[in-house]
């Protein structure tokens, strides 16, 4: 922390071009155009191949609106908002896995032996 | 001496002339992570809870795609909108900030009156909150999103009048590129919402 960025002085963070809009919102458009139209077509049959492919096109289009709307990058406040995106990210993650595998195992290991037809 | 030496080492002794809100961009993005973990625990809510129907409605019965299709332009539209008023911004450009923000502000508009329309709708069909453990999840989910927005269009109203009556001031481009973070951030949340909710839950 010793050299803090005093070059720019009223530093918004924000250089941003039109190009890099119109490139992100082109690239959004598609990746949120395929899975729905996959989804709302059936055009994968197997369903959970299907979700795999929809789930892949969402983590493309957040990278896509990370570096082209958020202007994320490692070069700006000397990297501390990537670094406290990525601790997020690792938060976010544990939270998430560590919620779905508990509560899986919860609900199989906690299955009443006999109820009416309900889960 | 070797003490003072190490404090100098490991401790900012010496006061920096820092502008006024150097940081407050960082500071804002750290906010938005912590908001970003308020959605990681409503998405692993949902994703718990999104299966226990209570033999009611489930989302394939509820959901229409095409709405949630034109919801997510209208979200899409509204960013990229924004972006043109930051740079028109940039550019120094009032009339032209102010004309884009009003852009946005139409299309973030339009996003609450089409999720408000299909709540109501919801609702109206008996499919509320408090039908089952799945809906009490979806309505919280994707109304904290909406709320969101909400806060984020009177800001950014409040912004307009400042920029009106202020013009294009160093708080105001601060505050500006403030709201731009929350705005595009709330569009990367929805790709969660329209992938993990909409679109798996007709899948599923």
């Amino acid at each position: 922390m010793a050299n803090h960025s005093h070059d720019h002085g009223h530093d918004t963070g924000f250089h941003a071009t039109t190009k890099d809009y119109v490139i992100g919102f082109v690239l959004a458009a598609i990746l949120t155009a395929i899975p729905f139209w996959l989804v709302m077509n059936g055009i994968i049959a197997d369903k959970q191949t299907a979700a795999l492919v929809v789930t892949a096109f969402a983590a493309v289009q957040v990278v896509v609106h990370m570096i082209y709307f958020l202007h994320l990058s490692g070069k700006v406040e000397g990297g501390w908002n990537v670094m406290a995106l990525l601790f997020t990210i690792l938060l976010v993650v544990i939270i998430l896995s560590g919620t779905v595998w508990v509560m899986f195992h919860l609900n199989h290991n906690m299955m009443p032996v006999k109820m009416d037809g309900m889960g | 001496m070797s003490t003072a030496n190490l404090t100098e080492q490991y401790y900012d002794l010496h006061e920096h002339a820092h502008p006024d809100g150097y940081s407050t961009t960082l500071g804002f993005w750290i906010y938005l992570m912590s908001d970003c973990l308020i959605f990681g625990m409503l998405f692993a809510v949902f994703a718990v809870l999104g299966g226990n129907l209570a033999a009611g409605p489930g989302p394939r019965d509820l959901f229409e795609l095409p709405l949630v299709a034109l919801n997510t332009t209208m979200l899409l539209f509204s960013s990229i909108t924004y972006g043109f008023a930051m740079i028109a911004m940039q550019k120094g450009s009032k009339q032209g900030l102010i004309g884009w923000l009003l852009i946005t502000l139409v299309f973030g508009l339009a996003f609450l009156s089409i999720e408000m329309y299909e709540f109501h709708h919801l609702i109206e069909e008996g499919a509320g909150p408090q039908r089952s453990a799945f809906l009490s999840a979806f309505f919280t989910l994707v109304g904290t999103h909406g709320l969101h927005v909400t806060f984020g269009a009177i800001w950014l109203v409040t912004l307009l009048f400042q920029v009106g009556k202020h013009g294009l001031t160093a708080a105001n481009q601060r505050r500006l590129a403030c709201l731009s973070l929350f705005w595009h951030f709330l569009d990367v949340v929805w790709i969660g919402v329209f992938t993990f909710v909409y679109l798996l839950g007709v899948l599923r």
